[in-house]
């Protein structure tokens, strides 16, 4: 009986997780209502504890994702893959406001500017800060602190060792982790609570999954217009991080 | 129908990817620009169109709705697949980068978006008033 209850289970992976994100979401809701009073919002709590299950299936797995690698749970790496990911980000613009984004449009492209060039050279100073020198490794890294994607991109772009490319991945992870669990906490402190800021927000941070996840859990009427520019980031980091970021590097440290 | 709604969005979806794959391409970098992006506007200026026709009935709407309900469930989903071993495994300059830079970050956006206190009258809830389903636009188009 088992056997068949774990074939079924094993066979309908979606449906699963549908099963199962539910469960954890009612979880989260109960807890945020009794222990926190409603002061942690539950997709908070939700978010950290997939972030937990995450780990966990990392643990034991020695994976790359999390709770998808355990074959039982495999529904959760499609239901929380790119591709349903982005088709319900793209959903979420069905309920913004388009006047909106154009008033916060100028400011939203300045913010990807302003985050790419933030996010490479913070980067590129902890690096050195690490005994860093070459111009590769430490645009590798700066482009990493950016987003988990453009560090890999820029680094096989450039040529840089496998061993700096795994390090530009974990510090874009720890910045997406640490974007989807904090942002509740500080949207008050930065006045995150109007379209306008979430433009800035995606913008700034640039980490698609951390502005998704952190907006979700903070107000999900801001998400269209954190995601709007979030997505933006990673293509215009790909773009400057091997390019012009790589010479201003070169020229600055060789 | 729902499946209207549905493939509108899915229409959107891919050829907003297909435009950020195509950019991608045109700049020379191996990536998608600004895909997912370009489909929310593509969607945004649709959904106006159609609103304004009175083409978008209730079914349709239902349609986009879902999906933009599902959103925060995927969201869990997809914090439970990412690769937190990894991240902490990176050692401490990974940690130290990925925590500055989330930081400072964080500091910036009130200076960009123009003060904390700048934007009091212009919350999210007084200028969203429409809800997941379209809000006033729907009742009107469903009369």
């Amino acid at each position: 009986m088992l056997e068949i209850l774990g074939n079924v289970l094993k066979n309908n992976g979606l449906i699963l997780a549908f099963a199962i994100v539910g469960v954890t979401m009612y979880l989260s809701y109960f807890i945020s209502d009794k222990l926190t009073k409603g002061r942690l919002h539950g997709s908070a709590i939700a978010i950290i504890l997939g972030l937990v299950l995450a780990y966990i299936g990392g643990v034991v797995t020695g994976g790359e994702k999390g709770l998808a690698d355990v074959s039982l749970f495999t529904g959760i790496g499609l239901m929380g893959g790119g591709m349903l990911r982005d088709f319900a980000i793209v959903s979420t613009a069905f309920g913004a406001n388009f006047s909106e984004i154009k008033k916060a449009g100028l400011t939203g492209v300045l913010s990807l500017f302003i985050g790419v060039f933030l996010s490479f050279v913070v980067g590129v100073m902890i690096a050195l800060a690490f005994g860093y020198r070459d111009a590769i490794s430490l645009t590798t890294i700066g482009a990493g602190t950016a987003t988990y994607i453009v560090g890999p991109v820029t680094g096989s772009a450039i040529g840089a060792s496998s061993e700096v490319i795994t390090l530009s991945i974990a510090a874009g992870l720890v910045k997406s982790i640490l974007t989807m669990v904090g942002t509740p906490f500080v949207a008050k402190y930065i006045g995150l609570n109007n379209p306008r800021t979430a433009m800035v927000y995606g913008g700034i941070m640039g980490t698609t999954s951390g502005v998704a996840g952190g907006l979700a859990a903070t107000d999900p009427k801001l998400v269209p217009y954190g995601a709007v520019t979030a997505t933006f980031y990673t293509g215009l980091g790909c773009l400057l991080a091997p390019s012009v970021l790589f010479l201003l590097t070169k020229a600055v440290f060789s | 129908m729902v499946i209207f709604g549905v493939a509108i969005l899915a229409i959107c979806f891919l050829s907003g990817v297909f435009f950020g794959d195509l950019l991608g391409q045109i700049l020379g970098i191996n990536a998608n620009v600004g895909g997912v992006g370009f489909a929310m506007l593509f969607l945004i200026l649709l959904v106006e169109y159609l609103k304004k026709k009175d083409k978008l009935n209730k079914q349709t709407q239902e349609g986009l709705a879902f999906w933009s309900a599902m959103y925060i469930p995927i969201v869990i989903a997809m914090s439970a697949q990412q690769n937190v071993v990894a991240a902490l495994d990176g050692g401490i300059l990974a940690i130290i980068a990925g925590v500055a830079v989330v930081l400072i970050s964080w500091a910036v956006v009130p200076l960009l978006s123009g003060g904390k206190k700048g934007n009091k009258n212009n919350t999210v809830n007084n200028v969203i008033e429409m809800d997941m389903n379209g809000g006033k636009q729907r009742v009107r188009n469903t009369r």
